[in-house]
């Protein structure tokens, strides 16, 4: 028996003690767990899972023992995925100080700031939100304008972010901030750490198309942050900040693949055979039989895609763009593909005279729209592709 | 199953891929379209790949080959189609190998397998007989008279049908068109009388043949394998060889990208280069992306092939599917991004379109294999 097989064993082992039995049932949206100073548990299990697989780091497998990660190698993590999905373990913490700020601190971050904030990232302790995109800033990041002025010991943040998914919730954010108002855009961007407590912070709610969101508008108002939440050099965050959107964007194409953050995880098959009927148990309608058949195989064909990208050790920058374009308008080809199954089923917005199913694919189907917008638009992906791949002209 | 190359297989590609580029270049198969070869490919050129043992890749090793497997025949082909190379590798090393080898008696293996090793025979698998791709609606139909089967029926658009020494011969000995049940494969030489191989002309300038089989009188020998019971085991040797002409069009996909691509940057409109258009930047990124699907597709089908894994038939019409629909889209692009001079003779670029329309339907078109992945998936 190789290493890798004993790994296996030990994982399975500890898995079986240690993995509470409701969190080997299907996720319900009301127990997602996101951690955090404020975090409440509707079930207690949840919390009791989140506190093992933190204690033992694997709720970010990678991340070195020492910051309070796993240390697991590659295949490790693999193996310790490949158990988890066996007994259909739950996600035991949602973060997105795992999947996007920890890299770039481990990357970019002071001794001291990776010691201060990752095990608490990893520990779900302390819940973290994005502050990119202003009201003026979108796909022109870089013309961000919250300004954050040196005082000496702290600077003095003041402007306005949009976008920040569950500000409301969250106990620190990432902000990239305009440092060297002088400079030339890109080059007077600083990314700092504030805590949301602090006085100046303000939050609002934003309501989309699909209904509630976790979006709001964040407010910076005389906000005081000191100067050693700074990461990184003074006016070099854009560097860090287009690390992390790659870090952003494999998360968001993965995460709609497996059907996730949409709200539902139905399958278009099998809304298809409930809602059109099945002849001799094949979907009934020959035309959407044919293109829910075409979307299958792209999905086929763009799951091996990530597949060899894992396997050849996945490096460029363009392939995240790639996994983001290609992931998130096949995410809103497959609820266009269900809600056109489900046919005048698939159009309620209340329960009267909807299921609950029926209403949340309608409104994932209109949140979907908003994938291929979020984390760079499509048209910037393709930008990118063009650009840094096939190293087209400006 | 790892969707990387191995060091082996790696070595066979950079080999091919040198062998393209410094014997067969695009201009070699000018020359051949623009000669009086009727065969369309180049004895030479066939004699210097046999020569590297690429007629034995799925050979086993005690008839001569090397066993290399569907992934190591699949990337020679994939370098083969960047430069459009013609040769019988798809139809003798591919189809004629896997039959005779899948299905053969020992002794017919050892017959046919060594000399097709040694580059002294090559084959022609036939099957279509119809407008479309459709393996089980086989009427051409062989009785047994005495001791001789009699074949009566017609094949077309046989690949390398018109060059082949010997035909591989799908017929009906039991059943009716559509059923898997009552297939049979038998050999039998170019020169037969009652075969009658008529070369047709394609627009990718390739070799293909019609072939008529009129009271065609076989020795009980030229049966391969069991009488009625081949179906099974051609949809596996055809999954093959969709398979390799997956690789083959993605290769031709891959360069016909790559050559247009330098063609944006290289041609100035307006003063500026047309690739700085992002109405172009945005439909090349496109292709990049389903080239990228294609090379997954490809990769994990010739690796399932090779591994004899149950998802093979959905893998290889995952494959074809993908490869096909990306070739048409890059070879239609190619055209249009090249603007007036993709559509002279003089420019190469409209040998891939060519090339795509003919490979796009050898062994089922992205629609026969939308339907299979359907239906082996329950959809």
């Amino acid at each position: 028996m190789d290493n890798l097989d004993q790994f296996r064993l030990e994982v399975r082992e500890w898995l079986e003690d240690n993995c509470p039995p409701s969190m080997r049932t299907p996720m319900v949206p009301e127990e997602e767990v996101w951690g955090g100073r404020n975090a409440k548990y509707v079930n207690p299990e949840s919390k009791l899972w989140l506190d093992r697989m933190g204690e033992k780091g694997w709720t970010a497998p990678n991340i070195p023992k020492e910051y309070g990660g796993g240390g697991l190698d590659r295949d490790q993590t693999k193996v310790l995925h490949q158990e988890l999905h066996r007994i259909k373990a739950r996600q035991p913490l949602n973060s997105f100080g795992i999947w996007m700020l920890a890299p770039c601190i481990i990357e970019f971050g002071s001794e001291e700031q990776k010691l201060e904030h990752i095990p608490k990232i990893i520990k779900g302790e302390i819940r973290w939100c994005q502050g990119y995109s202003e009201p003026g800033s979108g796909s022109d990041l870089a013309s961000l304008s919250t300004k954050a002025e040196d005082m000496g010991d702290h600077y003095l943040v003041n402007g306005q972010k949009v976008w920040t998914s569950y500000a409301d919730k969250a106990d620190w954010i990432f902000a990239l901030v305009r440092t060297g108002p002088k400079e030339p855009k890109h080059n007077g961007i600083s990314f700092l750490l504030i805590d949301m407590a602090t006085e100046g912070v303000s939050t609002k709610p934003i309501t989309l198309i699909s209904g509630k969101s976790p979006f709001c508008e964040t407010f910076f108002d005389n906000v005081k942050a000191p100067k050693n939440n700074l990461v990184g050099v003074e006016n070099s965050g854009w560097t860090i900040a287009k690390k992390l959107l790659q870090h952003e964007r494999n998360f968001i194409s993965n995460f709609g693949l497996a059907g996730g953050g949409t709200g539902s995880g139905a399958d278009v098959v099998n809304i298809a055979k409930k809602y059109l009927g099945e002849m001799n148990g094949q979907i009934a309608n020959a035309s959407h039989r044919e293109n829910i058949t075409m979307h299958k195989m792209k999905e086929h064909a763009f799951g091996l895609t990530l597949q060899r990208s894992g396997d050849e050790g996945a490096k460029a920058s363009a392939a995240s763009s790639m996994f983001k374009y290609y992931g998130t308008e096949h995410n809103k080809t497959r609820y266009e593909l269900m809600i056109a199954a489900m046919g005048n089923k698939g159009l309620g917005w209340t329960n009267e005279g909807f299921s609950d199913d029926e209403q949340a694919i309608t409104k994932a189907w209109l949140r979907t729209k908003a994938n291929s917008i979020e984390g760079g638009t499509s048209e910037v992906q393709l930008n990118v592709i063009s650009r840094r791949v096939l190293d087209l002209p400006n | 199953m790892k969707l990387t190359l191995t060091e082996e297989q790696q070595f066979l590609k950079d080999t091919a891929q040198s062998f393209a580029r410094d014997k067969t270049p695009v201009t070699h198969f000018r020359e051949l379209r623009d000669s009086e070869n009727s065969q369309c490919w180049d004895e030479s050129v066939w004699k210097e790949m046999v020569d590297l043992g690429w007629s034995g890749i799925l050979v086993p090793e005690k008839f001569g080959g090397s066993e290399f497997g569907i992934a190591g025949i699949s990337v020679i082909m994939q370098e083969l189609g960047k430069t459009l190379t013609p040769s019988p590798i798809l139809s003798t090393s591919v189809l004629g190998v896997s039959a005779l080898n899948m299905l053969g008696s020992d002794e017919q293996k050892k017959n046919y397998l060594p000399k097709i090793v040694a580059g002294e025979l090559t084959t022609a698998l036939a099957i279509d007989e119809g407008n479309h791709h459709n393996p089980f609606a086989i009427e051409a139909a062989a009785v047994l008279d005495g001791d001789k089967w009699v074949l009566n029926g017609k094949k077309v658009f046989v690949v390398d049908g018109a060059s082949a020494d010997i035909i591989l011969l799908v017929a009906r000995t039991s059943g009716k068109s559509g059923e898997s049940n009552g297939i049979s494969v038998f050999v039998a030489n170019k020169d037969s009388a009652g075969l009658d191989i008529t070369k047709i002309s394609t627009a990718d300038s390739r070799n293909y043949a019609n072939i008529e089989m009129s009271d065609l009188k076989l020795d009980q020998n030229a049966l391969i394998g069991e009488k009625d019971l081949a179906g099974e085991t051609l949809e596996k040797i055809l999954d093959l060889g969709r398979i390799a002409i997956s690789a083959e069009m993605l290769g031709n996909t891959e360069e016909a990208f790559e050559v247009t691509v330098n063609y944006l940057k290289e041609r100035k409109q307006f003063g500026v280069q047309i690739g700085s258009f992002q109405a172009l930047q945005h439909r090349a990124a496109k292709m990049f992306c389903e080239i990228e699907l294609t090379k997954s597709a490809v990769i994990a089908a010739m690796h399932a092939a090779d591994e004899n894994s149950n998802e093979l038939e959905r893998l290889s019409s995952l494959a074809k599917f993908q490869a096909g629909e990306t070739l048409h889209l890059v070879s239609n692009e190619a055209i249009q991004m090249h603007g007036g001079i993709g559509v002279t003779d003089e420019y190469d670029i409209g040998f891939y379109l060519k090339r795509a329309r003919v490979a796009e339907q050898i062994f089922g078109t992205s629609e026969f294999h939308q339907a299979r992945y359907a239906d082996i998936s329950g959809f």
